[in-house]
């Protein structure tokens, strides 16, 4: 990837509103050609109604949507090189599959539909099942056809607006490895939008982090899970333990900078620190903890309130002396175990700690588990 | 004991739907026995004597088949229009909010509710004030108006349970408005359309009041010509004319049956 490239999609101050409600704040997005792009929000974050800007259902409020050079914002959907596989799949019921598979090929006059739409079918696992009508098809099937009768007309960018959502989770993980492989197969743009943060971290290469309206942030999965630049995406991708603590002036250490939790000396690296930031969260993700002195310099004591064993892992709810509870995950790797109420020392390495600005809600984002 | 109960319970609804069914068709059967009735005198109320004059000549008794023709004629042309006004109403209520859309709704249902000899007779008032005379011309005029109605609740409902992410996933394709409309839309509102088209034309072919206050001495309807000759006896092709429409109903029903299984299970 790298330098711009003609299939590239740009979003430029893309904004929608619904009379006073803006659901899309000003976005600003670039998405490279042939790059597997997840966007990951809550429900009601405005994943849909960027997507259906992007395919045309829904005209932007403001700003440009280009493809390459070529700006489509005032162009109907049906003029649009973008297809869309939708949350309901949205088969034609009075179609055989293989009608619907040809449907956009047919639009655009393509004496080949036949071939290409069995091809497609093939593609998604289907052969042979193009004379049914989807009411005959399980609703795994139903979606692959979906996918197949978007994926046949070779669009710039293929939009799926949460496609897995409708499937158990045994088949759900299934068709994401399906999906990747298939979209690594034909190369085509593909932006899956989402609400299960492991399903975009497992499949995509960027993940877009949307919050009421807003990116929060926008990096491959590694970065946005080790330095998360908000507590709404340090608590939506995965779980986070955050400290309050104030920066101290001076380094002990090349790379290093200081902050003061509590009465506690905590290193952090100095690129996980907001520049000019001097009341800040400080983060660790659970499984960087360690019970014991071995995680590294950073150490705070606290009383074991909690131990749940979860076969691959044990997991510990450790409170501190001023009542904050922290869990820490250890991989069940033979090594000593702690008990309730016992004493323990938790400890971290700089490199594994992040800091946020202070001004935000520790909790953004954090899932409510007693809900689920 | 347990056991009769039982099977009387197991039966009751095939036994129930059985007599039902009889006292839907009896007078159905009885039309068709006396179509091939010879009557002794003018009156065709007792079985006399097996014969196939009525349908070996149907048009045998003077003008009724003049009358056959022309409720053919206005029963046709009615349902084709009110068939695609009706249908053109019914999407355009089912699809847009638009300012005056609760109070079309509500007068759509007007013809249906109004007692049909208020609206025959206003009707006449009004072609008369209008110079219009009583003819074939008002008859069609007036049955495309009430037949209006009952396309528009056949469409409506079938319009009410279409997806409209189908229309969008069509445009989606590059399905221009014209062809999705005409590739997704229509095919899907068929049924509905269908059962208005037929709803509209039975009820066109069998009207006698709305009909009567509006034709004029040479315009004669079937249900006219059969009313005046039933007060001088009734011919026996009456009776074939009413059988073979039974007969023609019957399968276009069918018909309709086998295409909507044939839709629903269709197996690769
Ligand atoms: N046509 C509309 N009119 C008014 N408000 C709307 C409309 N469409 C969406 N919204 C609002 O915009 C916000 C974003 O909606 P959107 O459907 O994009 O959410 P989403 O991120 O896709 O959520 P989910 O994960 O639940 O699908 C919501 O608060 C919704 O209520
Ligand atoms: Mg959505």
């Amino acid at each position: 990837m790298g330098e711009s490239q003609k299939g590239d999609l740009h979003l430029v101050a893309l904004t929608k509103t619904f009379g006073a409600f803006t659901a899309v704040q000003p976005m600003d997005l670039t998405i490279p050609q042939g790059s597997f792009f997840a966007l990951l929000g809550p429900s009601g974050c405005g994943k849909t109604t960027t997507l259906r800007m992007i395919a045309g259902l829904e005209a932007p409020s403001a700003g440009s949507i280009r493809i390459g050079e070529q700006d489509i914002t005032a162009t109907k959907a049906h003029q649009r090189n973008v297809n869309t596989v939708f949350q309901s799949y949205a088969l034609f019921p009075h179609m055989t599959v293989l009608d619907n598979v040809m449907f956009g090929l047919k639009r655009r006059g393509d004496k080949d539909a036949r071939r290409k739409a069995l091809e497609a079918l093939e593609l998604v696992q289907l052969e042979g099942l193009g004379g049914r009508k989807p009411a005959q098809l399980s609703g795994g099937m139903q979606q692959r056809v979906a996918l197949a009768r978007a994926l046949v007309n070779r669009p710039d960018v293929l939009l799926l607006d949460e496609p897995l959502g409708a499937l158990d989770l045994k088949l759900r993980r299934q068709m994401q490895i399906e999906l990747k492989r298939i979209q690594q197969e034909v190369g085509l743009t593909f932006i899956h939008v989402t609400h299960d943060q492991e399903e975009a971290m497992t499949m995509a290469d960027t993940i877009a982090v949307m919050n009421q309206g807003v990116v929060e942030q926008i990096g491959d999965p590694a970065t946005l899970y080790e330095q998360p630049r908000s507590t709404f995406v340090a608590n939506f991708l995965g779980q986070s333990n955050l400290l309050r603590a104030k920066v101290v002036p001076g380094s002990p250490r090349e790379g290093v900078a200081l902050v003061r939790s509590h009465d506690a000396d905590l290193e952090v690296a100095v690129d996980h620190l907001p520049q000019g930031a001097s009341d800040v969260w400080l983060g660790v993700r659970p499984e960087k903890l360690r019970l014991g002195e071995s995680g590294g310099p950073n150490r705070l004591r606290g009383t074991v309130r909690d131990v749940s064993f979860t076969g691959v892992a044990i997991q510990y709810i450790v409170r501190m002396p001023w009542g904050r509870e922290l869990t820490v995950v250890q991989q069940n790797d033979g090594s000593a175990r702690a008990t309730l109420g016992e004493d323990v020392t938790v400890s971290w390495a700089a490199e594994h700690g992040f800091a946020l600005d202070a001004s935000q809600d520790a909790d953004a984002g954090a899932m409510v588990e007693d809900d689920v | 004991m347990n056991g009769i109960m039982n099977w009387i319970r197991r039966h009751l609804v095939a036994f129930a739907a059985l007599v039902v069914l009889a006292y839907l068709l009896v007078p159905n059967v009885i039309v068709a026995v006396f179509s091939f009735n010879d009557p002794e005198g003018k009156f065709n109320y007792n079985f006399n004597r097996f014969s196939t004059d009525g349908w070996t000549n149907p048009c045998g008794t003077a003008g009724i088949c003049d009358a056959v023709g022309l409720s053919l004629r206005i029963g046709l042309t009615a349902s084709l229009v009110a068939t695609i006004l009706g249908t053109m109403i019914a999407f355009a209520l089912g699809r847009y909010r638009f300012r005056g859309r609760s109070g079309t709704n509500l007068l759509i249902f007007m013809p249906m509710a109004t007692p049909e000899v208020v609206m025959g007779s206003s009707l006449l008032t009004l072609f008369l004030m209008m110079g219009l005379p009583t003819g074939p011309l008002a008859i069609l005029i007036a049955h495309i108006m009430f037949c209006i109605s009952f396309v528009v609740v056949a469409v409506k409902a079938r319009v009410a349970t279409l997806d409209p992410k189908l229309e969008e996933a069509a445009a989606d394709l590059g399905a221009t408005p014209f062809q999705t409309f005409l590739r997704v839309t229509l095919p899907l509102s068929a049924p509905g359309i269908a059962a208005g088209a037929l709803l509209a034309f039975s009820l066109s072919f069998d009207d006698y009041i709305i009909t009567n206050f509006n034709a004029s001495p040479s315009s004669i309807t079937f249900p006219m010509y059969v009313w005046g000759a039933s007060a001088r006896g009734v011919p026996v092709q009456v009776y074939v004319i009413g059988t073979v429409m039974f007969l023609i109903a019957l399968t276009v029903v069918m018909v309709g049956q086998l295409i909507s299984n044939r839709r629903n299970r269709q197996v690769a």
